[in-house]
């Protein structure tokens, strides 16, 4: 058995499409190997700054000889039908075809072409110039005078069967053997057989550590020994290492150490800007769990001065980032919230909805109504909506868009805890005093602000987390927002940008979610959730859509709260499954109309454990007997049943007996839910399973009284009746 | 191929440019002398954006000063001016071993690859007043970016085809790093032996202050209104006139006018993006217009 190698060597392949790339190269050779009918062993594929390669084994010389059949008319038909089927198969004489019998057709010719295998060399080599030149990147260009289209210049192409070099050209560049290292360290170019020898080769002569994998735990383990050396800690983030991995060839970990005067800054800031701006690892105290005055740099050589120079140049760059990044701190404290939240009215929030300044006002307006909802004070609400968008005009913000809210929050509390914020004891309560912790404990009074006007310490914190909160939850695993102010903020926010999409119908279609509905709407599924917000979606989707109506003066051309209410019932569904409730219990209680989210997650949670039950499985078995039979009869009739039972016309105990027992279950069952106490009417309708097992086991139902029937059919609805009042069992799998 | 090695350092900033602009005449570029006009960008020069475009070869390199009005301040700030200079290279069609001509050219104003890292880090440039994008990197020494490296796609709106390579060194930046020096000012400008050493803030401060008075309190906006309809309307006429030249001449005076406007603070978000396409019409109006030529001519 033989083996393929294939590498595309170019210039610095962007470290974000370099995985995608490595899939996308091994896919298009399997499958064009496929295609050729090969069939193949192992596959590895590989990736880094400089190359993409695949290595294929237990490939044959050459493809299997293949026999193509290919139908032909039948012994009779015409001569002009036969000629036709004779120039389709390449055939001179319809002597060269065979003739085939078939019971129901009978006698047709059949042309047979034996397509012998080719060799492997020529597959290759007509299938790689074929791929490289499809090869989709997210962005290409062509350069020189080539036409060809990469990701960056395409330098070399080793491609290697069997041993031996797959000769073939792509636009004046000829394929080879040799492979090329480490710019610096090992450069060569080396001629290279197999992968083996190629993954060697590259490994201790060229300095490349080739598979992506090895670079990441390379990685990791040299951070991690480097930090724990200096008795610091790595600050993970899985992102930056992939993206670092893609970005050396020979990665060689450095601790850096930066002015500790930076740490004044609040750590996001200082972790931003190593991230993003330096792609740097933040470093820890593992005692106090802050950050140390360190950083982790991979470089991508082996420096003859041990490293010295890289860690001093790139403290230096990153004192340089962090001075100005100090510089829009300090500017942005000395400005009042109140004063950017001015600038707002500068900025289109979306040109139909307005500016920024007028959604601060509606989300206000909302939030103030949603608050007592939530258990918050409702001038605290208005106050932090009011504020909470001011960030964006800071300078801090727009250097650093991720830090939006973050800044605010530090802002608020920055300007608003000066020294002569009245303490909570001397006040008379208008809200709690217990401490809501916040990130930075206090600061110097830096500008006067209204912010702090009659507010207490503990008021002024619970401002600043509603500003830091309100855009949470900003994807699945991120936390959402617990305290009631920046709950009532939060979910006025997206409650507004979704009402006001809705009604510009601006809606996701598809995969197109350009402006994140789908994730503000699973973000209000789980603020309620979360926090078991009590709220009837239907009443507080009015709310945002009146304040549209006499704030913006938007016109609502069709009323788009349903069509909301079955987006959210959407994104609710959606949460419930990803926390592994059953499908068919969520649709069975959505059929009910609830449109409390909390209910509505109660009801499937005591559905599914009543289901768990041996009452619960054949009550659910009763009731598929009953809805069965009503099917059935309707179907016959042509018609539903209606009315109500009539006592009198019970002919058996066992009908009498389920009646009464359908009367008291219900009463009780009502009862129990006015309460919310799901369990009880659930246990109060289980009490209807020895009724309605004892009714189908000697009642007949198809009584040929047709009086008799007709009443015995009501029964069943009324069975059928009781029961959706906890769900609608019909949707009930089982 | 032996691992590179590099050069002792620069004696002083100019003589970084020197041993630039000697390496690259050795690559057979033209050397040009800076650009007369107040440009923002070493890419504006007409040697670089109206050269990448047309059929013919071209290698070319030069300094070019920049103005950025908004960058200015005070000289007050070690990192930022509102006055400095790019090296500029243009290779068209990029050869094949550009990487490495430009790695060359680091190693030659006494960057050790052996000590240093240098990395391409990806980075799109794009300058939508020139309808002009392309692909490439930002080059970066020890995680400071020093150079930025683009294979130009398009120009005016147009596809280029030969593709040029085109290199910008910040020299003050680079100059920094070479000499260690955290403060501009205190870059040694000619050599610190010679008889009268100067540093850039002997030669540039005083015009830093100035200059920032100009770009912040002092720009007359209202003159500098009429002036950008003076300008528009004049590059139109060229254009018109098939002068394509000076018809981008007078865009980029525009465009300038158009900085000082903004610097000043003195447009609203609004008018500031009418303002960008007004110059942006007249720029891709005089590069069209010059692709077109220059097929015309090589015709």
């Amino acid at each position: 058995m033989a083996e393929l190698l294939l590498e595309l060597f170019s210039e610095e392949i962007p470290a974000r499409m370099q995985a995608k790339a490595e899939a996308d190269l091994r896919d298009a050779l399997t499958k064009g190997l496929a295609e050729a009918g090969v069939e193949y062993g192992d596959v590895v594929a590989l990736s880094g700054p400089r190359r993409l390669a695949v290595a294929i084994s237990g490939l044959p010389e050459k493809s299997a000889d293949v026999s193509e059949e290919k139908k032909g008319p039948k012994v009779d038909a015409p001569e002009k039908a036969i000629e036709g089927f004779l120039r389709g198969a390449g055939l001179t004489s319809i002597d060269q075809a065979q003739v085939r019998s078939d019971p129901k057709k009978g006698d047709f010719y059949v042309a047979i072409r034996e397509i012998p295998g080719r060799p492997l060399e020529d597959i290759i080599a007509g299938l790689v110039p074929d791929i490289v030149r499809g090869f989709h990147w997210p962005k290409s260009m062509r350069w020189g005078r080539g036409e060809l289209r990469w990701v960056r210049p395409l330098q070399r192409i080793l491609c290697v069967f069997d041993g031996k070099t797959v000769e073939f050209e792509i636009d004046g560049l000829k394929s080879s053997n040799e492979t090329e290292g480490h710019r610096v360290h090992g450069r060569g170019p080396f001629k290279v057989s197999s992968y083996a020898e190629y993954k060697e080769t590259l490994q201790e002569n060229g300095f490349v550590a080739i598979a992506r994998e090895d670079r990441r735990l390379l990685i990791e383990d040299q951070a991690h020994m480097v930090c724990a050396q200096a008795g610091l800690e790595l600050v993970e983030d899985k992102g930056l290492l992939e993206e670092v991995t893609g970005l050396a060839e020979w990665p060689v970990v450095i601790l850096g150490e930066m002015d500790p005067a930076f740490l004044s800054l609040p750590p996001e800031v200082v972790q931003l800007s190593m991230r993003t701006h330096q792609k740097y690892f933040a470093v820890r105290n593992p005692e106090t769990g802050e950050l140390a005055s360190n950083f982790v740099v991979v470089a991508n050589i082996e420096a003859s001065d041990g490293g010295k120079s890289i860690a001093e140049g790139n403290a230096r760059v990153l004192s340089a980032r962090l001075d100005d990044a100090r510089f829009f701190w300090e500017q942005d404290k000395a400005t009042p919230l109140e004063k950017m939240a001015e600038k707002l009215a500068t900025i289109d929030f979306k040109k139909e909805l307005g500016t920024i300044a007028d959604k601060v006002e509606r989300v206000a307006a909302l939030a103030r109504e949603l608050a007592p909802k939530v258990g918050a004070n409702s001038d605290l609400a208005e106050r932090a909506a009011r504020l909470a968008k001011a960030d964006l005009v800071s300078g801090m913000v727009g250097e650093f868009p991720e830090l939006q809210g973050v800044m605010g929050a530090y802002y608020a509390l920055e300007q608003g805890l000066g020294n002569d914020v009245i303490p909570d004891a001397q006040r008379s309560g208008t809200q709690s005093s217990e401490d809501t912790g916040s990130r930075i404990s206090s600061g110097e009074l830096s500008g006067m602000t209204n912010l702090q006007a009659g507010l207490s310490e503990a008021g002024v914190r619970k401002i600043a987390d509603a500003i830091g909160d309100h855009y949470k939850p900003q994807g699945p695993s991120d936390a959402v927002p617990t305290e009631p102010v920046a709950i009532a903020v939060a979910l006025a926010d997206k409650l507004d940008t979704l009402v006001g999409f809705w009604a510009i119908d601006e809606k996701p279609t598809g995969s197109k979610d350009p402006f994140a509905l789908r994730r503000a709407a699973l973000g209000v599924v789980r603020i309620i959730l979360e926090n078991e917000v009590r709220l009837k979606m239907l009443d507080e989707l009015a709310v945002p859509r009146t304040i549209f109506v006499t704030r913006q003066h938007l016109r609502f051309e069709t009323n788009p709260i349903d069509d909301l209410l079955s987006f959210f019932a959407d994104r609710l569904k959606q949460y419930l499954r990803d926390q592994g409730a059953r499908h068919d219990l969520i649709d069975a209680v959505f059929a009910l109309g609830e449109d409390d989210l909390v209910l509505i997650v109660k009801r499937v949670e005591a559905l599914a454990a009543f289901l768990e039950t041996e009452d619960g499985a054949n009550l659910l078995a009763g009731y598929k007997r009953a809805a069965n039979i009503l099917k059935a009869e309707e179907k016959k009739d042509g018609a539903a049943v209606e009315g109500n039972v009539d006592a009198s016309l019970f002919a058996q105990d066992e009908e009498r007996a389920l009646h009464t027992a359908i009367e008291t279950a219900v009463s009780r069952a009502d009862a129990a839910l006015a309460a919310e106490d799901f369990e009880a009417a659930m246990a109060a309708l289980a009490e209807l399973r020895g009724p309605v097992d004892a009714f189908f086991d000697s009642v007949t139902v198809n009584a040929d009284d047709e009086k008799l029937r007709a009443n015995r059919l009501r029964l069943l609805t009324s069975i059928r009746a009781a029961l959706f009042r906890v769900a609608d069992f019909s949707k009930i799998a089982g | 191929m032996t691992a590179p090695v590099a050069r002792e350092k620069p004696a002083s900033f100019q003589d970084l440019i020197l041993r630039l602009q000697a390496y690259w005449a050795a690559q057979g570029c033209a050397i040009l002398q800076p650009y007369d006009m107040e440009v923002g960008a070493g890419t504006l020069h007409p040697a670089t954006v109206l050269r990448a475009l047309g059929p013919k070869d071209w290698r070319a390199a030069y300094v070019q000063p920049s103005r950025r009005p908004a960058d200015a301040r005070y000289g007050e700030n070690p990192n930022r001016l509102g006055h400095y200079y790019q090296f500029q290279v243009i290779l068209k069609p990029n050869p094949a071993d550009l990487q490495d001509l430009y790695l060359n050219s680091l190693y030659e104003i006494g960057i050790d690859p052996m000590v240093h890292d240098i990395r391409f880090v990806e980075d799109d440039w794009e300058n939508p007043t020139v309808g002009a994008w392309g692909l490439g990197w930002e080059v970066w020494c020890d995680g400071m970016e020093v150079s930025q490296y683009t294979y130009f796609q398009q120009v005016g709106g147009l596809d280029v085809f030969p593709v040029s390579g085109e290199l910008t060194y910040g020299l003050e930046r680079l100059a920094m790093y070479v000499f260690g020096v955290d403060n501009v000012y205190n870059l040694p400008f000619n050599d610190p032996a010679s008889q009268t050493p100067l540093s850039y803030g002997d030669v540039f401060l005083q015009n830093e202050i100035e200059q920032s008075a100009l770009n912040f309190e002092l720009a007359d906006v209202e003159m500098l209104q009429t002036w950008f309809s003076g300008c528009e309307k004049q590059s139109k006429t060229l254009r018109d006139a098939g002068k394509p030249l000076p018809a981008y001449d007078y865009a980029l005076k525009a465009s300038h006018v158009f900085n000082l406007i903004d610097a000043r603070g003195a447009i609203s978000p609004t008018e500031r993006q009418a303002f960008i396409a007004r110059v942006r019409d007249l720029a891709r109006g005089a590069a069209e217009l010059w692709a077109k030529q220059e097929e015309e001519r090589a015709a």
